[in-house]
């Protein structure tokens, strides 16, 4: 009976060839359709347990990272940096998502990046799970800390940005009110809906990173902007302006000073273009920004970086506008800062910035550099020049003169003695009913004046505490003066 | 023309089985560490266990059956070894998910396990010390009959709450103490009595009938054997709901029918029996009817009768070529993940490679299985030896092709791979005997010399006649 043993053989290998033709097709030809199915929870579950990369602000402060767990998800994602630093870290949750930094990098922190794949063919082949790459912002723990403490203490709803002028590096991005990101990348389902809930129900919303989410009228410290067209249009810094306390618009409008002083405190006759700034003269700004017109004004906020279509640092920034200004009473409005123009903060610190740089106006960004488990190096964040004469040297130096006066005129506390800061304060009219709603307060500056390490950009929604006689001197300079102290003895 | 001093194959043996413990012990090492575990000595104890285990058994083969086939006994080691460290794996999963839950771990498997080894060893020992001469067992085919239509029929009769197992009713439980498949003790029986008796009724089963379109057919009154195995199969599947074990014994009984007679008649007949049954079940019983529904729609209701064959089909697709890595995968999401559905576990950790180098093991097994049904000088031994191999490699094909999709899902143990004593006790007294029948076949002849070994073209083989070359009246 050799024979049909030997052909019993024979079914028996086809057999076994018949399961590897199958599992061929299973393993290989259909092996994408398969992982990539919705209801393959596999796939998330590797996501979510993957040993993700970390986020690390300067100096090594961990801000985001992935400890091992004891569950069916490996690893536990945890925010040391809390709700400091939440705007920028975002989340990482299993119900809702990623977002801030670990959603926008979330190709280097998972692994699945490109440049990463070297990792993932020696992990394949080892069979080792993928690990995420990390990522190194550019944010200064101290100078961040300054912002947030400068928010918080007071409860103040707003946003500080801190900028180095001559990289754009991004020092600080605190906004407030903010929330713990922790609970949302919990392994419970419940405590990450909990916390939602709390959060959906917060008013005013923490949602919303208020120094690239959102716009505001920059007020007076629009004023730089106007500077420095007027500068390039026949003006210099002792040209003499109104000091009228009021003047009619085109149109029959009127507009006023604050208060309805005459300018620096005089007696309404003509003063110089650097006392109007100094004091922030609105009737002489809204006369400036007349007799340069529109397009003037325009060309240099677009200079200066100003786009409806925003752009990104690394997150996304909204845009940013000046209105159409389609008459001379709109230009006039406008000249203050007020009427259509509205900026997000970031966009006010980049303006300081770049009269800082002397006129370059730098790329912000947020992440340093991007490096592999094993810490080498994958990216590196090379500065990049937006603008090489967002103004030309010469009158973005006349206008941080200017600044210098402006901040001798500007109250508040945290003066720092010996440093010499150049800065505007803003004190922007909002709503549907101004005379009767809070305003925002705006503080822009860098310093040191002469060689400045730090341009910072304070806002603070509704004059903080809600008084109407709110200014951006007595609310944001101050926190933006803490800003800076922490900056320059960070030595950054 | 006898050989000169014969090779026994042992030191072979032992190097082939070192080499299944190093892939077994490696395999082991790579779950702790990629499961972030310390190696701990408790692990190594584990191992040690298992070799020591290996060692015994390879000296007793030594002993009692000196020239088996050296390559039998490393194949089921491996497999038996990555079973249990899939089986240890799952555990872990089990563990820390239940940890996660905040609830207490459930009984863990892999020490079961271990120990079922050690009984399965011991009974594998037992067979080879008792049965020292498979002609023997050919003296005893209807008591044997008896024990495993007994078995079979057992679970069947018992209440359901003694026999039922997830919807099939195929087991003994005796509560809080053990509980038995004992079908796969039957499939022995049936396999030792089937060879039996058709070495004693083989000239009635190849006389030949009257001749259609170039087929020899058999006398029907000679179908007999292969109705009676058609009607075990029915009860066990009507009764017990156990289509895998019911598909099993039919085919492994008619490829023995074919095996005795040679004739492809029986096969064409068995097949064509074999489709009607499957139609009449189709249509007659919901549980095939769901199972097949499955089949050809796995994914119409992936959450719910078609979870358990999606989530193995998942399983296998993510771990693709190389797999995730032992313990780097989600074995665990796949229900019976250590059971039924170990193959799917293997897959997705060890992707299509190492599946195809665990199913080469089997074929190999196989194989081996055969050559020693070619070459054993008795009919009875050839075909037992024969049965028992296809028996291996077919539960095998049933189980991977099942959970690979391939053919309907049926729920049988993959042989040696599988948690289960049951299962792991009769696997290894299927090697014992193919032990014991390669030792028959490769020992040196002592008295009258035999024929030449070389191989007949397959022209010269008679066809009327089942070639029997020797051994024949013995």
């Amino acid at each position: 009976m050799r024979r049909p043993v030997r052909n019993l053989g024979t079914a028996v290998m086809v057999l076994v060839v018949l399961l590897l033709a199958n599992l061929t097709y299973l393993q290989v030809v259909r092996a994408g359709a398969l992982r990539n199915d919705p209801h393959n929870s596999r796939t998330l579950l590797e996501e979510y347990s993957r040993q993700r990369g970390q986020i690390i602000a300067a100096g090594g402060v961990v801000l985001a990272r992935s400890d091992p767990s004891n569950d069916a998800f490996r690893y536990q994602r945890k925010y040391p940096g809390g709700a400091m630093y939440q705007a920028v870290t975002g989340y990482y949750s299993s119900v809702y998502g990623a977002t801030g930094i670990e959603r926008a990098q979330n190709g280097i922190l998972s692994g699945d990046d490109d440049s990463l794949l070297g990792d993932q063919l020696s992990d394949l082949l080892t069979g080792r799970d993928p690990r995420g790459g990390n990522v190194y912002l550019s944010l200064v723990p101290a100078v961040q800390k300054a912002a947030w403490d400068g928010l918080t203490a007071n409860g103040y709803t707003g946003a500080v940005v801190a900028i180095k002028p001559q990289t754009g590096a991004i020092l600080a991005m605190a906004t407030t009110p903010s929330y713990d990101p922790s609970p949302l990348a919990s392994h419970s389902e419940a405590v990450q809906r909990r916390q939602s809930a709390i959060i959906n129900s917060s008013v005013p919303s923490p949602r919303t990173n208020r120094a690239i989410g959102a716009v505001y009228p920059p007020g007076s410290t629009f004023k730089l902007v106007v500077s420095g067209a007027a500068l390039q249009h026949g003006y210099n810094p002792q040209s003499r302006v109104t000091g009228a306390s009021r003047i009619t618009l085109p149109g029959g409008g009127s507009m006023s000073n604050f208060e309805n002083e005459t300018c620096g405190d005089g007696d309404g006759s003509d003063v110089t273009l650097t006392t109007a700034l100094a004091f922030s003269c609105n009737t002489a700004f809204a006369e400036v920004g007349m007799s340069i017109g529109a397009q003037a004004i325009k060309n240099q906020g677009a200079a200066l970086g100003i786009d409806p279509d925003g752009t990104n640092v690394g997150l996304d920034v909204v845009g940013s506008r000046m209105g159409d200004m389609p008459d001379a009473a709109a230009v006039a409005q406008s000249s203050i800062g007020q009427r259509d123009v509205a900026l997000t903060p970031l966009q006010d610190a980049v303006i300081a910035a770049t009269i800082a740089d002397h006129g370059t106006r730098m790329h912000p960004y947020l992440v340093q550099r991007t490096t592999r488990p094993d810490l080498s190096v994958i990216d590196s964040t090379e500065p990049v020049v937006d603008q090489q004469d967002a103004m030309p040297a010469a009158v973005a130096d006349q206008v941080r003169d200017m600044m210098i006066e402006s901040e001798k005129e500007t109250p508040g506390a945290g003066q720092i003695a010996d440093l010499v800061i150049a800065s505007k304060t803003g004190t922007a009219e909002h709503g549907t009913d101004p005379k009767n709603t809070p305003p925002h307060a705006w503080y822009v500056a860098f310093a040191p004046a002469e060689d400045p390490q730090v341009a910072v950009a304070v806002l603070v929604e509704n004059g903080g505490n809600g008084a109407l006689d709110a200014t951006g001197g007595k609310v944001a300079a101050p926190i933006g003066r803490s800003v800076i102290a922490a900056a320059l003895s960070a030595g950054s | 023309m006898r050989r000169p001093a014969a090779r026994t194959g042992r030191a072979a043996e032992f190097w082939l089985l070192v080499f299944a413990a190093l892939i077994v012990s490696s395999a082991l090492v790579i779950v702790e560490l990629n499961q972030s575990r310390e190696l701990t000595w408790t692990l190594a104890a584990y191992g040690g266990g298992y070799l020591l285990a290996l060692a015994f058994a390879h000296v007793l083969v030594r002993m009692f059956a000196p020239y088996a086939d050296p390559v039998l006994l490393p194949l089921v080691a491996l497999l038996n070894g990555l079973g249990l460290v899939m089986i240890y794996r799952l555990d872990l999963a089990a563990a820390g998910k239940a940890a996660a839950a905040g609830q207490q771990a459930p009984t863990a498997q892999a020490p079961a396990q271990l120990l079922w080894t050690g009984v399965a060893l011991l009974c594998f020992l037992v067979v080879l010390v008792v049965v020292r001469d498979h002609t023997r067992l050919a003296e005893y085919p209807y008591t044997l009959l008896l024990v495993g239509l007994a078995f079979l029929a057992v679970p069947a009769l018992l209440p359901a709450r003694y026999s039922e197992v997830n919807g099939a009713q195929i087991w003994i439980k005796v509560p809080g103490l053990f509980s038995i498949q004992p079908a796969e003790f039957a499939k022995i029986a049936l396999i030792v009595f089937a060879a039996a008796f058709l070495v004693s009724k083989q000239r009635v089963l190849t006389s030949a009938g009257k001749k259609v379109f170039g087929l020899v057919l058999p006398r029907a009154r000679d179908l007999g054997p292969l109705l009676l195995a058609l009607l075990i199969c029915l009860g066990v599947l009507v009764r017990g709901k156990d289509l895998g074990t019911s598909l099993l014994i039919f085919g492994v009984m008619l490829a023995m029918i074919y095996l005795a007679t040679g004739r492809v008649s029986w096969l064409i007949i068995g097949l064509l029996g074999f489709a009607a049954g499957a139609y009449l079940a189709y249509r007659l019983f919901g549980h095939v009817r769901v199972r097949v529904d499955i089949w050809l729609h796995p994914f119409a209701d992936p959450q719910n009768t078609g979870y358990q064959l999606v989530q193995s089909l998942f399983g296998l697709g993510t771990g693709g070529i190389f797999g995730t890595g032992l313990g780097a995968g989600r074995p665990d999401i796949v229900p019976f993940a250590s059971t039924d559905f170990i193959s799917a576990a293997l897959g997705e950790e060890l992707g299509l490679v190492g599946l195809t180098a665990i199913l080469l093991c089997y074929l190999l097994l196989g194989g081996r299985g055969m050559r020693a049904a070619m070459s054993v000088r008795d009919q009875f031994g050839s075909l037992l030896a024969g049965g028992l191999a296809f028996t291996l490699v077919f539960q095998m094909f049933i189980v991977v092709g099942g959970v690979t999709r391939l053919i309907p899902l049926t729920g049988l143990t993959t042989p040696f791979l599988s948690y289960g004593g049951s299962s792991l006790l009769a696997n290894y007294i299927i090697l014992a005997l193919l032990v014991r029948i390669s030792d028959s076949s490769r020992r040196p002849a002592a008295a009258a010399p035999r024929p030449a070994e070389d191989e007949a073209p397959l022209t010269d083989a008679p066809t009327a006649v089942v070639p029997v070359a020797r051994g024949v009246d013995r």
